[in-house]
């Protein structure tokens, strides 16, 4: 059976180019990059030249980005480097958040901090307004996410920028599902601090890289050598950072036309299912979200089970969180923007990415239709025990 | 979907697995899936670091994620812990609440294991489930019913736990482990190349750890916000005189010796609990002795409905010897009366008494009093 990878939040495939710079690093520059000899010089010329790589797509300057494992690490770095020590401190997020930001502000409250979580509503974009009024005489750090995991929708980060600046607060965003969709000016957006994930971007697991605006006082959270300007010890992973700055520029010069290939794959995808399945809704606002997300209520199914349904007839969707098991809980992100529970453990996140096509979209349409009509049948159709 | 698969509920361990590549080797399609029950994370203060062996460890997926990969079948967790709570958990706590010793194994059997499985096994185009259960299954053309048996290997029988199946239930069921030996299924899984199968049995209640229900219940409780009142109360004989006190009727249960406290020339038993009055009724062992007990809830399993006065062996406990009786129907015909030919030990409200016939069942329901 063909399978079709319609999961890309999760991660995605490696691009030919990632594959190709990989390769070539883990095969030939296997020098350290903190050495002065010709093998450690050859591996600092490849880490520097996927910093400024990273740093193109952001609109920002090479010594502003810093490598690490990925985008946990990264707002594990940007929360905990801007706020220990905690006591005394307050730091804004949103209910929304990836558990990378919401369990460090977890250990940011252990640690005698504050933390305000601003709720958001059905739309699944948080109100600047809503953050402006959490503001008090002592926050440090606001941290909105750019682009929602599940959801798709697009934080308005300009504008929180904007109050944060006034009020002399730091602003870190978690832009892993935003780098290489939406425009990633970190100047314009007003962003002292932002996460990035080389694996949402068809680049490999375990790099990461945390912009931080020149001048952001950050603790490193990583004791060790003096990598990475002191702010991150470890001997760096240059095949993936390597890679990482490989799939930085793909985006950078691709972005515009993969980005509205990608939206209208979604749209078809989204209208061909709304027209051929009943009683769907969109979940969060679907005029404000990224190219590349749609999640959906398909009420009286279960998702779990149709996740299983589909992957069966050969298609990769998610819905809600993996648990450590690997089964799957209610998501969050659903939950607090206002669905109930039954309508978090019906809906389904379709996230699309560089390898789908027209043919896939409309095999996938079918394949849901089908399998929505066989749950709902069974669902009446279930005998009742006593 | 014309070749249909078989959903096999795979807990990860030898008996679940052992079926899996049972069936695939006799060329069946097969999907594995483990019903992920409980969050083993959820009460810390019962933590034993002992976690294989319990309900839903980690380690039970990884075995079972593992075979299906050596199996090369497709593979799911399935999250039935809402159901599982309130079907079985919530039960469970407050029939022991009021005095009850429940049985959950059975509360799971029908609503989780079989109910919302089969639920599961049609999302995947699924006609029938097959399980690691001991008991057999058979078609009675005469009866036009399913028939629930023992399982051959007697020591390791489940029927006890299984009378609540429906005839919707049994006809879309198979037991593949039903004709053979517990010792046959461990050589079989060593044939098969199962890596497990040298791993322990489980226990019998999975989600109370080392099988300590009053633990479990005041840490549940507690997670919940509720209370239990008042727990101690007086232990006092049949007529009535206060031999000592308790922490809670629910740490005690009919037939139980130990841990009473109390110091006599003869052994005492609990022989009742009144959880209303907070009381814990002790005698000596021949008070623990009942002429019969009242069913509740009856399914008929391998017999129709009752309608006149029947003999079959009736089961009180996992490990009591069916013992033979007379059933007699009631004008409720979801209860029945029960009158032993020999007084039976440790008649319990809320075990279960199975009606048997030889290896056959023919019924079971709730012990009420």
């Amino acid at each position: 059976m063909r399978h079709c990878y319609f999961d890309h939040n999760a991660t995605t495939p490696l691009s030919p180019e990632a594959l190709e710079t990989l390769s070539e690093c883990l095969a030939e520059v296997y020098g350290n990059a903190s050495s002065i000899h010709h093998f450690g010089q050859a591996a600092k010329q490849r880490l520097e030249q996927a910093r400024r790589q990273v740093a193109a797509l952001l609109h920002a300057r090479p010594p502003e980005i810093v490598f690490v494992s990925g985008g946990t690490e990264a707002d594990n770095l940007a929360l905990l480097g801007v706020t220990r020590p905690c006591a005394g401190k307050h730091v804004i997020t949103t209910t929304i958040e990836h558990p990378a930001v919401l369990q460090a502000c977890a250990q940011i409250e252990q640690e005698g901090g504050r933390v305000t979580y601003v709720p958001v509503g059905a739309s699944g974009v948080v109100d600047p307004a809503a953050v402006a009024d959490a503001l008090r005489p002592d926050t440090v750090l606001i941290s909105v996410m750019h682009v929602n995991n599940e959801l798709g929708t697009v934080q308005p980060i300009e504008q929180i920028g904007r109050l944060a600046r006034q009020a002399g607060v730091l602003l870190h965003s978690d832009g892993v599902q935003a780098a290489g969709k939406l425009e990633t000016d970190m100047e314009r957006l007003g962003i002292d601090l932002y996460s990035l994930s080389a694996h949402k971007l068809n680049g490999p697991k375990g790099v990461g890289a945390l912009y931080v605006r020149k001048g952001t006082p950050l603790r490193r959270q990583m004791h060790g050598g003096r990598h990475e300007r002191e702010r991150r010890a470890g001997t760096e992973n240059v095949p993936g950072a390597a890679a990482l700055g490989r799939v930085c520029e793909w985006f950078q010069k691709h972005r515009t036309e993969e980005a509205a290939r990608v939206a209208a794959l979604r749209d078809r995808l989204e209208q061909g299912i709304l027209r051929r399945v009943p009683a769907v809704t969109v979940n969060g606002d679907p005029a404000r979200r990224a190219p590349h997300t749609t999640n959906l209520c398909f009420a009286g199914i279960e998702g779990e089970a149709m996740v299983i349904a589909l992957d069966l007839r050969g298609f990769a969707v998610s819905s809600g969180a993996a648990c450590s098991s690997g089964s799957v809980e209610p998501s969050h992100v659903l939950t607090a923007i206002g669905l109930r529970r039954e309508q978090a453990r019906s809906s389904l996140r379709f996230s699309l990415g560089r390898g789908n096509t027209v043919e896939q979209v409309d095999a996938l349409i079918e394949a849901v239709a089908d399998a929505a009509a066989h749950l709902r049948r069974i669902s009446v159709e279930a005998p009742s025990h006593a | 979907m014309p070749d249909r698969p078989i959903a096999v509920a795979m807990s990860g361990g030898v008996d679940s697995s052992t079926v899996a590549a049972l069936l695939v080797r006799g060329g069946q399609r097969v999907v594995g899936l483990t019903m992920q029950l409980w969050n083993q994370r959820r009460l810390p203060q019962l933590q034993t670091g002992e976690s294989s062996g319990r309900c839903c460890s980690l380690d039970d997926v990884y075995d079972a994620r593992w075979v299906a990969g050596q199996l090369g079948i497709p593979y799911y967790v399935v999250n039935f812990e809402a159901d599982f709570e309130e079907q079985v958990v919530r039960p469970f706590v407050s029939e022991y609440l009021a005095g009850r010793t429940p049985i959950p194994c059975t509360l799971c059997n029908n609503f989780i294991k079989f109910d919302r499985f089969l639920e599961m096994a049609d999302s995947v185009g699924a006609e029938k489930v097959a399980t690691g259960h001991y008991a057999r299954i058979r078609f009675d053309q005469v009866s036009g019913r399913y028939q629930l048996l023992r399982g051959v290997d007697t020591a390791k029988d489940q029927t006890y736990f299984l009378w609540g199946l429906t005839q919707p239930q049994l006809a879309r069921t198979l037991f593949p482990l039903g004709e053979l030996k517990k010792a046959e299924v461990r050589r079989l899984a060593a044939e098969l190349g199962i890596p497990i199968a040298d791993k322990p049995d489980s226990q019998e209640i999975c989600f109370v750890p080392n099988g300590d229900y009053a633990a479990f219940l005041d840490a549940y409780l507690a997670e919940q916000g509720e209370t239990r009142g008042a727990a101690t109360g007086e232990i006092v004989d049949r007529a009535g005189a206060v031999l000592g006190t308790h922490q809670g009727v629910h740490n005690f249960t009919v037939g139980q010796r130990r841990g009473l406290g109390i110091a006599r020339g003869e052994p005492l038993y609990v022989i009742a609990t009144e959880p209303a009055r907070q009381r814990v009724v002790v005698g000596r062992g021949e008070e623990l002795l009942r002429p019969g007990l009242v069913a509740g809830q009856v399914n008929w399993v391998s017999w129709p409905p009752l309608t006149r006065p029947a003999r079959a062996q009736v089961q009180i406990r996992n490990k009591h010897v069916a013992a033979w009786a007379t059933l007699h129907p009631t004008e409720d015909p979801t209860r029945v009366q029960v009158a032993f030919d020999e007084p039976q030990r440790a008649v319990t409200p809320g075990q279960a008494a199975v009606f048997y016939v030889g290896d056959l069942v023919a019924g079971g329901g709730w012990i009420e009093a």
